[in-house]
């Protein structure tokens, strides 16, 4: 996406709320949505169009767990660590994907590819453990499938969540 | 004969969708086309893509009316054989069966024969998109009664029926709209607190998803009592599936004229909208939510004014929880007198319950108040699993506790358990078995709070922080004499100072696990040991020659490497590579694997 595209993207999104301080996490939530974080310059146009300071935005931005500041890798791997899940074993899920990845959660890796993150509850609990890799449920998860699963996606592939 | 009458609901829960059940609903489908039994009406069978029916583990779940056959771990390839069974057998190998016994219907399940369904009498049957469904089986009823009474009538109606806060508080529902109603200061909002951040609960979530327009009809009633004309839910980030239903259903509700200017040509308004969490679990306090909503940062602030007289936008407001809201159309319809002949004395009606960690069936229940934990855990969730020992359930969330063996006998109800320092809370009910420690399981929901307090007041943020630290430290071994006895200062400090009932709660999950079972956390701290064989600093796992098979799935299961044998021999664990992660433990079908204490 070009900075280009970025700006324009982000007029759209902040332009369908009416510029009233309500709509601030609503409008920061669909930039998340759109970039998988929020842009420095989305920040500074959404404080400009709703005519608040960017430190009001910004203290919203590292508060609410929805949102991030910094860039993610293409495919966001969520561990749910809800009780059940975590009771099963989910800590063990990411010590697996560290050996993996060679990242903790809340780290993308260097290349850009992956980015693991710890989430609370999915609400999936009867599943648990669950982990979310760009939106696909893998349930009942063992840690021996872990390898498996991490090198379809990187090699761009897909695995059924369901084998 | 297929006459036509028949329908095939598939549900379409956030749990059976993860198992793969749109994929049996499209597979069903297409056998219906293939049959050309989809197209003509006389001779249709629906397929009809339901909200949560509760039992999420045995999912997909597609159930069969009107003979009402349910069948369970349904798969894409078993599409043909069901449509089969239309009008023939059941198929055999898709029912429930339980202690060698076959059950074809849904009421002569164990599972369901002991529930009592008002909040989710309509989720699993009906299609959460479609509000004719929900007018067929008497939705809308208890709202047209509602517009034919006064505000104090509708409010009599529900002191009446005794309904109490179903989030966890227990504050009388009848008594807040009351107040409300007594303040002459417009606008004034009416507010669902669908922000269900508890770990382990996903009961509001799944009433959302599966009974939509029954949490908009109790919002709608609730406004008329105050006089309400605007009203927002505030539903949580991860709960798409569930925004998505509920926006359906209030686009529907404008269309039938029973939201927006004229609520059933009452000339009554109401305007409902959805605002999305932001992830953030404080904000389940209601006026850490208010605050989000405004478009602030969720924090909450000290209560002394009530947000019945000043909440959102500085305006009344009344806030109830999901589940509450789903009660007051049968409260309603049928009369407060007739819901409380539910439950026990303090406590009416029933509550919704997600069972799960080491049950057997895990799920959501809902079941009259006042039932036992006994009856929860093994008369309707099957047991602990693999019919190991039971060690303690977890009630109501990070502020809830957790509660031996001992209590099991307890009636849950909203006053019962707290004087026992644990709680009914929201309803998030977590079992157990031998192999959870109990001071790993403290560390965790205190590692969550720290992660969530809000850090406004200091007893809340610091207290916690001190807390992790210590049970981090009996948790990798360094724990020292005098550490239980500080988490306990701690912890009453937190209890007295702490300005929102985060705070004041937090401190239960590590109370109660100190007052039942302190002898854990004194072999933590002395003996340098975890009896449960989950803490990994001072764990390491062993094989039993004389109970191992030789079967080869601990070293299948093994995610280092540290297992070696050959087929048929007995199996030796390294403990240089063991990463004491207790896989080899789980996979182990002749108990074989034990925990030993790791030398120093």
């Amino acid at each position: 996406m070009t900075d280009q595209e970025q700006a324009s993207k982000i007029s759209e999104i902040i332009e369908a709320y009416p510029a009233d301080q309500r709509f601030a996490l609503a409008a920061m939530q669909d930039m998340q949505h759109a970039f998988n974080y929020i842009p420095e310059e989305g920040l500074s146009a959404l404080a400009a169009y709703l005519g608040c300071a960017e430190a009001q935005l910004y203290s919203m931005a590292t508060f609410y767990k929805a949102l991030s500041l910094t860039p993610k890798g293409d495919h966001i791997v969520k561990i749910c660590n809800g009780t059940a899940c975590h009771l099963r074993g989910a800590m063990n899920l990411a010590t697996e994907l560290k050996r993996n990845l060679g990242i903790d959660p809340g780290e993308t890796t260097e290349d850009g590819t992956f980015s693991v993150e710890l989430v609370n509850c999915l609400g999936s609990c009867a599943l648990a453990p669950v982990m979310l890799v760009d939106g696909t449920y893998h349930n009942k998860l063992r840690v021996e499938q872990i390898p498996g699963i991490i090198e379809s996606y990187a090699n761009g592939g897909e695995v059924s969540a369901h084998d | 004969m297929i006459n036509g009458t028949e329908k095939i609901l598939v549900c379409c829960g956030t749990g059976c969708i993860a198992n793969g059940a749109l994929g049996v609903a499209d597979a069903i489908q297409a056998e219906l086309d293939a049959r050309g039994l989809s197209g003509d009406v006389e001779v249709s069978a629906q397929v009809v893509r339901t909200g949560c029916s509760g039992e999420c583990e045995q999912g997909p779940i597609v159930r069969f009316m009107p003979r009402d056959l349910m069948y369970y771990r349904v798969k894409e390839r078993d599409a043909a054989a069901i449509v089969d069974s239309l009008d023939g057998e059941p198929v055999q190998k898709l029912l429930f069966k339980k202690d060698g016994q076959t059950y074809e219907h849904m009421a002569d399940n164990p599972y369901y024969a002991l529930q009592h369904k008002v909040v989710l009498k309509d989720v699993g049957i009906i299609d959460p998109l479609s509000i004719d469904d929900y007018i067929a089986r008497g939705g809308y009823e208890g709202l047209k009664k509602a517009l034919a009474m006064t505000p104090d009538e509708i409010i009599t109606e529900v002191e009446k029926s005794g309904l109490r806060g179903k989030g966890g508080a227990g504050f009388p529902t009848g008594r807040k709209w009351r107040t409300a109603a007594g303040y002459d200061v417009f606008p004034k909002y009416i507010v669902c607190n669908g922000d269900e951040g508890d770990p382990g609960a996903f009961m509001d979530g799944s009433t959302m998803e599966g009974s939509p327009h029954a949490v908009i009809e109790g919002m709608i009633i609730g406004a008329l009592a105050i006089g309400a004309e605007e009203g927002v839910l505030y539903i949580r980030d991860e709960y798409a599936l569930a925004r998505d239903h509920i926006q359906h259903a209030i686009d529907d509700a404008y269309k039938a004229g029973i939201l927006g200017e004229s609520i059933m040509g009452s000339g009554h308004k109401l305007d409902l909208s959805i605002v999305r969490g932001g992830g953030a679990f404080v904000c389940g306090e209601s006026t850490a939510l208010m605050a989000s909503i405004e478009g602030r940062v969720g924090e909450p602030r000290a209560k002394y004014i009530r947000s019945v007289q000043r909440g959102l936008f500085d305006h009344p407001t009344v806030l109830n929880n999901v589940e509450s809201l789903a009660s007051i159309p049968t409260i309603l319809r049928d009369g407060g007198e007739k819901y409380a002949e539910i439950g026990t004395e303090g406590s009416k009606g029933t509550k919704v319950f997600a069972m799960v960690g080491k049950v057997k069936h895990t799920g959501l229940v809902e079941v009259p108040m006042g039932t036992t934990l006994r009856t929860l855990i093994y008369d309707i969730g099957g047991g602990i699993i693999d019919d190991r020992p039971f060690k303690a359930i977890q009630t109501g969330g990070p502020s809830g506790g957790c509660i031996p063996e001992s209590l099991l006998d307890l009636p849950v109800d909203f006053d019962t358990l707290t004087e026992y320092g644990a709680m009914m809370g929201s309803g998030g009910m977590i079992v157990m078995d031998d192999r959870s420690c109990m001071v790993e399981v403290a560390r965790y929901y205190v590692d969550f709070l720290c992660e969530e307090s809000c850090g406004k007041c200091t007893p809340c943020r610091e207290g916690l922080r001190q807390m992790r630290a210590i049970l981090t430290d009996i948790c990798e071994g360094r724990g020292k004499p005098g550490d239980i006895e500080l988490l306990e200062r701690i912890g009453r400090t937190m209890q007295d100072a702490s300005l929102c009932a985060l705070g004041r709660t937090a401190p239960n999950p590590v109370m109660t696990t100190i007052k039942f079972f302190r002898d854990e956390y004194e072999a933590h701290i002395e003996s340098k040991e975890c009896p449960a064989g989950v803490c990994a600093d001072l764990t390491q796992f062993a094989i039993k020659p004389d109970a191992c098979t030789g079967c080869g799935l601990c070293s299948r299961a093994c995610p280092a490497g540290a297992i070696t044998g050959g087929r048929k021999e007995v199996h030796v664990i390294d403990p240089a590579k063991c990463i004491a992660c207790g896989s080899c433990r789980e996979a182990c079908r002749f108990d074989a694997v034990l925990t030993e204490r790791r030398p120093a």
